[in-house]
Order: structure tokens, then C-alpha cells, then sequence
């Protein structure tokens, strides 16, 4: 309805037609300015189309997102080029075989600010979708926001292809078919996880565990739970503390006296950087119980909050999608391209992002449209490879990547300060597969957005 | 009660009512013509004329006026869930809701005044904030959201993740996928949503209009000015304040409904201080204490919010490309700390600036412009007698 | 009972930051009647003093190295401290080691110049205006404060880390005949002790002094101080640049446990504000009272016995402890009548 409208009014100004008539007769310009071009939102018409970037600019992820929008750019040069980074190793020809652009037509974008709240990141994409004609909006930190802009996207008829978000929902209970993520999950990193763990710390452990206190947290503590469990581990205590604690002294000290040998913090952001500097701190990992040596683990690592933990990351484990010392070809193409351009390695989130931006590109050259179910239906179940995690599948049940994980460690002697972690083990895709119907939700049908 | 409003207030009305209703031609050269932020410019106008009821009438500052909004959001989504997607019952339900809340919150707090004030309304709407993100989330959905769901297959589907609405069932209204808000079979988003909030802030600045006007506003100002005096002469202030603090509340609720009307999602971080805070600078900027005042502040730290915002270096090399390369990559470069990632910049400027030169907000501005050209009779028509009375 | 002694601990830790935080800002309310918002920002500005330092010290040059590469596989270029290469690598190592420590004296002096910088050029003009304009003034001045800083050091945490002597958790348990598993780390010991000596020290400030003398008697009386002939004008410019200077240090010395980043001062903005009220507006000891209470009763309430019986309990009890202190004593544990209370 609200896209009759725009492009009623659009057109009615742009051949000079009174204003006033354009609302008070929704219906009569519509079908005629649809019926040359396709009909669905924001079909661009010129020789421009336009990406919207959706990253988290101000706020406690800003850097994350400032490193997203790197990758963002990053893409839009290839894609329009023809080449270049990861392009050249993609297992799609589609988009080099175009020579530049896509569709013949050259790749803009626009950017908003997502603050990492839900409210703000709608009313951004909302802007980018009605007032600056984007056909896809991508990007995003956490995953409340992915969540909220992906319901958002599928009302009003555009892709989502989410940024950096973990949580399971986003292509489990709160799936939408307009919504693709490459990220992997809470349930992947339960899996590729508690075999390393096993290895290295053994099968009879006591594990304390402290989660943030919302969606996430608890979903990454019970996947964390659902498979060590079976290996013999043993929850001692699960206590949730409040998003934003800052000093978790009062979590930590009740620690001391509960017999637990392991600690898992399900924290992510600035309260993980937080938990764990204050627990290495308390000597936690000085302690020796039950005649073993007390450890940490952190299910979900990224480079920059490594960075922001300093020496409290020395030695411990976690996953990661995606991490720049990765000798295949493709991360090696990536990372060169990226390091020539602004001078130092991606992050994990660049890396999704830019792979998420020629996904998308690549698709809809190869539909020959930006139509969302026509895209949409070649993302589904697209083999790929050459986009730095292995051969990937974008399964079509949920709009979900499957991928080799990565089983990370906090590097003892880091040679420079972006070579924080290290590369434990690469779970292979089998490991960490699990049925579509495991998480629940429902796709429901394309939503181009026609009038 | 209109008969208190002069022939210049009925003037301002009509003027303002203009001025709302033509918005979507008026804006389209700053680029902000558009549904969403249109919608955001109407509901947080009508957030920040309630707001400024008690904050710019009686000179409470109230610090936890996010919370309605919140209750207001929540309560909407439910009723899209539970019974209907048509918005009445929601906006209906949402100020009522809100005014309960805000009955139990002010009839506490207004047992203080000032700054004692100011944090137990900030103590209650951290902790309905806090609450909503984490321990209550089989009502709220937690960080997520509550978001209008398909028609529940089986009763063991969470109420959170599959909807009933008896009464769209009752009426046999069918559904494809997840259904959109309306008004008896009007979409309520784009630009219709806009004109839905448009009309109802119109409705909501007259009744403001009114309030101001009235015995029951003259009370109000008294208090603001001396409510020690009052007092002593036997007036009893707190069922004023009370009725100030419910009013002001129930125009946060439907604000909250709003927002959940044209976008029906409903998320525990407009409880969040930080919300609460913005509708205060909303209200300072503007001009506390008029009537237009808030609404001007609301949009522009909206148009901030989301314009400023997005206009990226490519953007600001495209709009100086007339200039010499030297010049244009200098101006970019300086203007590129303000814009984009660097709009709370211009947010923190804009606020130092405007209170340090313009204590009374950007009404204050308006009338010393005109009073500059001599036409002192003009500033009274604009029915901001009560301008830039700063609050104590 | 070793839990208990464990939370009291935290308490008394936390408390000591809640009450250094708030100790400032009540010194401004009850001295020059103004609601300082940018309070939050200064002590995310002490904390960076500490931050710039370290990368003062670390001022290095570019050494092309013969044996390591980089992440592109071009040779390394080793960055050597011009500190080791002038003093040689132990002075340089001592002195990157205690950088926050060091890092207090840098915070004095710059936090002290800030203050008087700020009540010179921009505070002394909002004396007179209403509460509102001021919150709005000084909120602009923190954001503003707030974006520079992450400008220069970008918005992630930056880690910083105590001196190596105090690395790691002291035996505790041993000192007062409990268990072993009664272990805490050593810079919280620090920091609660320097706490203490900053309050103490400000007490002894006011309480002792001539200056001190003036200042609390233009607390309770402004205009009759002024009517004796005394520049309470210029007093009050030391007293906010104190105030600063306090906030500053507090934050200097918080690094090691909060890795800070731009947005610190916000986070604690909140909370130093409840608690300043909680103890009584523009009352020095009852903002460190209630910054004691509160941090101890934090404490408690997030043990899981407690929480257990009422979830989400540790959430909202600042809050909660807020309301009812306000709503049983009408002006906080220790606040005066009249302030601020229009």
C-alpha cells in the first residue's frame, strides 16, 4: 500500500501532475508507471542500483560497524569492477563474467545507523527502503537488530541479508523467507566447540556458567549445555547477569566456593571483555580444583573484543566464523585487498558483510533481476566456495549458511596487535549440521513488495 | 472550555493544522518526505506535547517518561496478538494502560518534588526497562521485540510466537502470512499511517491547546511558579500534579501505540533512560512551556537522528562537487566529523548552542526574530504567551 | 560465610567507585547549585589520561625487522618505544608497567585544568539559570566530550593493566582465618584503599582548612559569605576543578578493572546520579554513605540465594533501594532542606 503511494507520487511529480491529486487517487497512476517496469520495490530504473547499509555507527559496536562498512565499500568496488578480493575466487563466474555491476547496472549504496537498537535500526532502514530506493538492506552487530530489521524487510519487500548476528532465531523461530544470514550460530558453536573442549580439558567438568541476560545469552548457554553435557560435563550453576553489568565482582566471587573447575562466559561485546578481564583478575585461572587447572572459555570470540580484553584472551578458547590468518586462497585475496585498502586485516564481521554483499550481487545477476523471490529462490540451496570458509551451502529450508566452524584460541605471543588469536582446529561442516526443523519457525512466502 | 481560547488561538490551530497535514510536499527539498520519518516526526510530537504538560506547565522533570512509551508500545502489540489488527482497540487499550501506569508512578513520585523527583521517576523507569529486557520476557519478548505473528496452528505455540485475535477470527477477516495494522481495512502504514498520526496530533496539540488555556493550566502554572504560596492559601497542589503527571502519560501512551501502529513491533529499549532523556531535550530545544515548541524540538532531533546521519562522505562529495577539489576535499573533511557517525556531534552542538544563545529553545529564537522587526503584535498571536518561562 | 564475606568485599569495592563517582558531583550541587551531566564524561576523561599516557610512553619508531613478517606477508616493522631506546629497556618496562598508577599524577594536573576551564568558561553562566537549561548545556558538553574521544581511540575498550605487583588475587582467606577459596584480587584492594584516601583526603580538605572553611560556609549561605568581602567567586572555580580533578582520578584508576572506551562516563552517569541522591542532595558524607549501601547491597543481591527467591532481583535494586530511601526519608539519608527541591 505504502508503495503504491511513493511511486504513485514520484511519478505523478516527476510528469508534472498536480500534487494534490497523487493521494487522493492511490490507484489510478500506479498501475500505469508499474506496468513498463517490474513490479516489485524499489525496482530501480536507471543505471544505478542502489545497496543499503545498515551498521551500528554510534554506540558500544561502532567500531564493529565502522569495520562492516569497510567491507560494505569494499564489495561495491569489486562488484563494480568486475573483480578484485574475493571475487576473483568466488566459485560463481556470474558477476565477473558481467564485467562490472550488476544487471548492467552500477552497484550505489546508502548507509544508516542501526545504535544497535531495535527501534533505531528499522527507522534506518526504513529510510534507506522508502526515501532512498535501496533493494537490499544488509549489515547489523547483534541480533535483536538483525531479528527487527529482518521482520522489516520481509513487510516491506526487500532482502535482508543479516550482517553479524549469532543468536539461533534469526534463521530459526524468527526466520522470514525475505532473510538470509551467512554468520553461523549459537548451535554451531555448541557443536564445534565441545569436541576441542573435550580434548583439551577432558570429560568430567564442572562448569559455572554466567550469561547476559537476554535472548542470546540463554540461547548460547543452552547450546553450550546441550552438547558437553553428553560428554560427561556438569552445570554446577547458570546465573544470568544484567546486559551492561560493567563490574561483575559479585558474579565472579561466588564462583570461588561452587566446586566448578570450568567457567563459560555467555557474554558478547563490551560485558565479555568486562567478565573476563575481572575474572582472570580474581586468579580464577591461578586455581586449581578438584586437582585440575581452572579454565574459561568464551563460546563466541571476535578480533576486536579480543583486543579489547588484552592479555585476559591469552589461551582461551572459543569460535569464531572467520578469522584473517586463514591460508586458503580466498581469505588470503580478501585479506590483501582489504589490508591494501585501509591498511590492517578484517574482522569477522567485515568478512561476513562483504561476503553477504556478493552473495546478494551475484544472485541477482544470475536471476537477471533484484526481485525478491527470484533472488531469493537462487540463494536457495546455492553451493558455493571461495569466499574463505570452505564449501558453504545456503540451505534453502531456513535461509541458513553451512560451513566449516572455527575453534579459536587467544594467542600466547602475538607478533602484532591484530594476530590475537589463533586457529585451534576448522570443525568441518558435518559436525555442525543439524535439522532445519530443529529450531522451529516458519519461512512463510517471498514478499516482493508489489503493488 | 473553548470558550477560553481567543480568535488568535483558533488561528494558530488551523495555521499548525496546515502546516502538519501538507508536511509531505513541504519536506520533500530537505529530504525527510518520507513515511517513516514523517510518522516518527508526528508521534514524537505528540510524545513532547504531552511531555510538555508537567515538565513546561508545573516545572516537574520527569525522567522517566519512557516508560509510557514503553507501556503504550507493548500493550498495542498485544492487542494486534490477542484481538485485533484494527489500531482503535490498541490505541484504546494503549492510553489507558499508560494512564494506570502513570497514575501508580506519579501518585509515588509526586510525593517529592525536584530533583528527588526527577530520579524516582528515573528509579521506576530503569527498573521497567531493566524488567522488560530480562525477567520479563514471556510478556515482552526481551531484547527481540514483540512482533505480530500468523495465527497460531496449535494452543501449545507460545502466545509470543503464534497470535489468536479472537475477534479478526470472529469476523472471519483472512490473513496471508503476517497481517498489517489497519483501520477498518485501512493499511496503517506509509502514508496513511502518517495521516492517522498527523490527525491525532492535531487533536492532541488542541487539546494541549485547551489544557493551557484553561483554569485546570492556570493551576498548573501557579504551582510552577509558587507552590509554596499555594499551599498556604489552602489549595491542595498534588491532585493538580497528579492529573498533570496521568494527562502527560496517557499522551506518551498513545505515542507508544503509535509507533507500534505504524510499525508493529514494540522493544524494551524505549524504556530505556536514554528514550526518556531525548524527550526532555526535545522539549528544551523546542521551548518549554509553548505550545509548538516541543513539536519543532521532536523534529528536529529526529531529523538528526536519521538524516544527518546518513549522509556518508560519498554523499558530501557529491552535494560539494561544484567546488575546487582542494576545497571540496577540505570541506569534507571538516563537515564529514558532524555528519554521518559523527551526528551526536552535531546533536551535542546544537544543544550547548541553543541553550547558551537561546535559553527559552528555538521558540525563544522565533520571538526575538520578530520582535527584531517591531511587530511585538504578531508574537502574542502565535499563542506563545507562556514562552520561554524557564522552569525552575 | 566465606560467600557473605566475599559479597561484603564487592560491596565495600563497588561502594568505594560509587562513592568516589558521586563525591564530585554532590561537591558541585551543594556549592554551586549546578546539575553537572558532563560529570559522567570527565571521569571517562580520567580514564583515558591513563590510556594516553601508556601510548606517551610507547611514543616509538619504526624498526624494519629482519626476521618477522606482517598479516600481508610484507617484512615486519618492529615499533621500539623511544623510552627503551633512551633509558634502556628496564626504565622503559618499569615505567610501561606502572603507567596507571603514574597516570594519576597526569590526571590531577589535566582533569584539574579541564575543571577550571569548564566553571571559567561555561558553568559560571548557568549559575543563575533553571536546572533544566543546565542538564541541557552540560549534556551537549558530554556528548561533544564523548565523540572527540572516541575520534582519537575509536569506541572499542581499550585494555589497561595494573602494575604486575599487583597482578593477580590476594590471599585473603588466610589474613582473617578463612578459607582458602577466599581470594581477591589485588587492585581492587588497591582501589578501595585509594578510594578511601581520596575521601578522606577531601574531608580533611573541607573540614581542616581555611579554604575548606569558606567553601562550606558558602555551601550553607552563599550570599552571606559573599557580604563579607570574600571572592567566593574564585573559591568555587578550585572547588569544580577538585570536583574534576576527583572524577579524573577515580576514573585513572578504574582502567585496569573496566577497560574503558568513550562511553563510560554515560554508563556510570545514572547511577552516580541516584546516588548522590540516595544520600542527600549536596551532602559529602551522605553520598559516600549511600555509595557504601548501595554497593554492598548490590552486592547481596546478586548472590544466587537471593536471586533464586526473587528473580531479577540484582537488576533493579539501586533502583528499588532508591525509592524507598526517597520515599521514607524525604530529602535522602543526610540531605539538607531546601536544596534543590524547587
Amino acid at each position: 500500500m505504502s508503495k503504491k503511494l511513493i511511486v504513485n507520487r514520484r511519478s505523478v511529480l516527476k510528469y508534472g501532475g498536480a500534487a494534490s491529486v497523487a493521494l487522493a487517487t492511490p490507484y489510478f497512476f500506479t498501475r500505469g508507471a508499474l506496468a513498463q517496469s517490474e513490479n516489485y520495490r524499489n525496482a530501480p530504473t536507471g543505471g544505478t542500483v542502489t545497496f543499503g547499509f545498515n551498521v551500528p555507527q554510534t554506540g558500544a559496536y561502532a567500531d564493529e560497524g565502522a569495520d562492516e562498512l569497510r567491507a560494505y565499500e569494499l564489495a561495491v568496488e569489486h562488484i563494480n569492477a568486475g573483480g578484485g578480493g574475493m571475487l576473483d575466487t568466488f566459485s560463481s563466474a556470474a558477476l565477473r563474467d558481467a564485467g562490472g555491476g550488476v544487471n548492467g547496472k552500477k552497484v550505489e549504496f546508502v548507509t544508516g545507523d542501526t545504535q544497535t537498537k531495535s527501534d533505531a535500526a528499522r527507522a534506518s532502514a526504513k529510510r534507506m527502503i522508502e526515501n532512498d530506493g535501496a533493494v537490499v538492506i544488509t549489515g547489523g552487530s547483534s541480533s535483536g537488530v538483525a531479528i527487527a530489521v529482518q521482520g522489516l524487510c520481509q513487510e516491506a519487500g526487500v532482502i535482508f541479508m543479516a550482517g553479524l548476528t549469532h543468536s539461533n532465531d534469526t534463521t530459526g523461530k524468527d526466520k522470514r523467507a525475505n532473510g538470509f544470514r551467512h554468520f553461523f550460530n549459537t548451535e554451531m558453536t555448541g557443536a564445534a566447540l565441545a569436541p576441542v573442549l573435550k580434548n583439551n580439558y577432558g570429560t568430567d567438568r564442572k562448569v559455572y556458567h554466567l550469561t547476559a541476560d537476554y535472548t542470546w545469552g540463554w540461547s548460547q548457554e543452552g547450546s553450550i549445555q546441550k552438547y558437553t553435557e553428553p560428554l560427561g560435563w556438569e552445570t554446577v550453576a547458570a546465573v544470568r547477569t544484567p546486559v551492561g553489568a560493567g563490574d561483575f565482582s559479585q558474579y565472579i566471587t561466588p564462583i570461588l566456593n561452587s566446586g566448578a573447575d570450568t567457567l563459560v562466559l555467555n557474554h558478547y561485546g563490551k560485558d565479555m571483555v568486562n567478565s573476563l578481564t575481572q575474572a582472570v583478575q580474581f586468579g580464577l585461572r591461578d586455581k586449581q580444583v578438584n586437582g585440575k587447572d581452572f579454565v574459561i572459555v568464551v563460546p563466541l570470540y571476535s578480533r576486536l573484543m579480543v583486543q579489547g580484553a588484552g592479555d585476559a584472551a591469552k589461551g582461551i578458547f572459543g569460535s569464531t566464523n572467520w578469522h584473517w590468518s586463514l591460508q586458503d586462497d580466498a581469505s588470503k585475496a580478501f585479506v590483501q585487498s582489504f589490508g591494501e585498502k585501509y591498511g590492517f586485516p578484517p574482522s569477522q564481521a567485515a568478512h561476513t558483510c562483504y561476503a553477504q554483499a556478493i552473495l546478494y550481487a551475484d544472485a541477482c545477476q544470475r536471476a537477471g533481476t533484484f526481485q525478491p523471490s527470484v533472488v531469493g529462490a537462487q540463494l536457495e540451496d546455492f553451493d558455493f566456495d571461495g569466499l574463505g570458509n570452505g564449501p558453504t551451502t545456503y540451505r534453502g529450508s531456513d535461509h541458513q549458511c553451512f560451513k566449516d566452524v572455527l575453534v579459536v584460541k587467544g594467542k600466547e605471543n602475538p607478533s602484532t596487535k591484530y594476530d590475537l588469536l589463533e586457529v585451534v582446529e576448522v570443525t568441518p561442516r558435518a559436525n555442525v549440521e543439524y535439522p532445519a526443523e530443529l529450531l522451529g519457525g516458519e519461512l512463510g512466502p517471498y514478499n516482493d513488495g508489489a503493488a | 472550555m473553548f470558550s477560553s481560547l481567543s480568535r488568535n488561538d483558533w488561528l494558530l490551530l488551523i495555521v499548525f493544522s496546515a502546516i502538519v497535514l501538507v508536511l509531505p510536499w513541504a519536506l520533500q527539498p530537505i529530504g525527510a518526505a518520507y513515511p517513516d520519518l514523517l510518522q516518527k516526526f508526528a508521534i514524537f510530537g505528540i510524545f513532547a506535547i504531552g511531555f510538555n504538560i508537567l515538565f513546561g506547565l508545573t516545572g516537574y522533570l520527569s525522567f522517566g517518561h519512557a516508560a509510557f512509551i514503553g507501556v503504550g508500545s507493548y500493550v498495542a502489540v498485544w492487542s494486534f496478538k490477542l484481538l485485533t489488527m484494527n489500531v482503535i482497540p490498541a490505541v484504546i487499550l494503549s492510553v489507558g494502560m499508560a494512564a494506570v501506569f502513570a497514575f501508580l508512578i506519579g501518585y509515588v513520585s509526586l510525593r517529592r518534588s525536584g530533583i528527588y523527583f526527577s530520579i524516582l521517576t528515573l528509579a521506576f523507569a530503569q527498573m521497567s526497562y531493566n524488567l522488560a529486557y530480562s525477567v520479563l520476557t514471556p510478556i515482552t519478548n526481551g531484547e527481540t521485540g514483540l512482533q505480530v505473528r500468523a495465527i497460531r496452528q496449535t494452543a501449545e505455540t507460545s502466545l509470543r510466537d503464534g497470535d489468536v485475535r479472537v475477534i479478526d477470527q470472529l469476523f472471519g477477516i483472512p490473513e496471508v502470512g503476517v497481517p498489517i495494522t489497519n483501520l477498518f481495512g485501512m493499511k496503517m502504514s506509509g502514508y496513511p499511517g502518517f495521516y492517522f498520526c498527523a490527525v491525532l496530533l492535531i487533536i492532541c496539540f488542541f487539546i494541549a491547546m485547551c489544557i493551557t488555556k484553561s483554569n485546570f493550566g492556570m493551576m498548573l502554572k501557579a504551582i510552577k511558579s509558587n507552590q509554596n504560596r499555594l499551599n498556604y492559601t489552602g489549595i491542595h497542589t498534588r491532585p493538580y500534579l497528579i492529573s498533570a503527571f496521568v494527562i502527560s502519560g496517557m499522551y506518551a501512551g498513545l505515542a507508544g501505540s503509535l509507533l507500534a501502529i505504524t510499525d508493529p513491533i514494540a522493544g524494551a529499549e524505549r524504556m530505556q533512560w536514554t528514550a526518556s532523556g531525548e524527550v526532555v531535550l526535545m522539549t528544551i530545544l523546542g521551548g518549554a512551556g509553548t505550545l509548538v515548541g516541543p513539536v519543532l524540538g521532536a523534529g528536529l532531533i529526529k531529523y538528526a537522528e536519521q538524516k544527518v546521519s546518513s549522509w556518508n562522505e560519498g554523499i558530501l562529495h557529491n552535494a560539494l562537487s561544484a567546488l575546487p577539489d582542494g576545497v571540496e576535499d577540505f570541506l569534507v573533511g571538516l563537515f564529514s566529523f558532524f555528519v554521518g557517525e559523527g551526528w551526536h556531534l552535531t546533536l551535542g552542538f546544537l544543544f550547548m548552542v541553543i541553550v547558551i544563545f537561546l535559553p527559552g529553545g528555538l521558540m525563544e529564537g522565533a520571538r526575538r526574530i520578530r520582535a527584531s522587526f517591531g511587530r511585538d503584535n504578531s508574537s502574542k498571536a502565535s499563542g506563545s504567551k507562556t514562552v520561554s518561562q524557564p522552569a525552575e | 560465610m566465606d560467600a557473605i564475606f566475599l559479597q561484603i568485599l564487592n560491596g565495600l569495592d563497588k561502594g568505594g567507585a560509587y562513592a568516589l563517582i558521586a563525591l564530585g558531583l554532590t561537591l558541585v550541587f551543594g556549592t554551586l547549585g549546578v546539575v553537572n551531566f558532563a560529570h559522567g564524561a570527565l571521569f571517562m576523561l580520567g580514564a583515558f589520561c591513563a590510556v594516553t599516557l601508556h601510548r606517551i610512553l610507547n611514543i616509538s619508531f619504526e624498526r624494519v625487522s629482519e626476521t618477522q613478517k606482517d598479516f600481508l606477508g610484507n617484512p615486519l616493522k618492529e615499533q621500539v618505544p623511544y623510552l627503551q631506546e633512551w633509558f634502556g629497556p628496564q626504565v622503559s618496562e618499569f615505567l610501561l608497567d606502572w603507567s596507571v598508577p603514574i597516570s594519576i599524577l597526569l590526571a590531577i594536573i589535566v582533569m584539574g585544568i579541564i575543571g577550571v576551564v569548564m566553571e571559567r568558561g561555561l558553568i559560571k553562566h548557568f549559575y543563575k539559570r533553571p536546572h533544566a537549561d543546565q542538564i541541557l548545556v552540560t549534556f551537549g558538553l558530554a556528548i561533544i566530550l564523548q565523540e572527540i574521544v572516541r575520534h582519537y581511540f575509536g569506541a572499542n575498550p581499550i585494555p589497561q593493566s595494573a602494575p604486575d605487583v599487583f597482578a593477580g588475587a590476594a590471599n585473603v582467606g588466610n589474613w582473617v582465618g578463612l578459607g582458602d577459596n577466599v581470594i581477591y584480587p589485588w587492585w581492587r584492594l588497591v582501589y578501595f584503599m585509594f578510594s578511601a584516601l581520596v575521601i578522606f583526603g577531601v574531608f580533611a580538605f573541607l573540614q581542616f582548612t581555611t579554604f575548606g572553611m569558606v567553601v562550606r560556609a558558602g555551601m550553607q549561605d552563599r550570599e552571606t559569605v559573599g557580604l563579607l568581602g570574600i571572592n567566593i567567586q574564585r573559591r568555587f572555580t578550585v572547588v569544580f576543578g577538585l570536583a574534576a580533578a576527583v572524577a579524573g582520578v577515580a576514573g585513572a584508576m578504574y582502567t585496569p578493572i573496566l577497560p574503558p572506551d568513550y562511553h563510560m562516563g554515560m554508563d556510570f552517569l545514572v547511577l552516580s546520579f541516584v546516588v548522590v541522591v540516595v544520600g542527600g542532595m549536596g551532602s559529602l558524607a551522605g553520598a559516600v554513605l549511600a555509595g557504601f549501601m548501595l554497593g554492598i547491597l548490590q552486592s547481596f543481591a546478586s548472590m544466587n540465594e537471593v536471586k533464586s527467591i526473587l528473580p531479577g532481583i540484582d537488576q533493579i535494586i539501586i533502583y528499588l533501594v532508591a525509592v524507598i530511601v526517597l520515599l521514607t526519608l524525604p530529602r535522602g539519608l543526610m540531605g539538607r532542606k531546601g536544596v534543590m527541591e524547587d
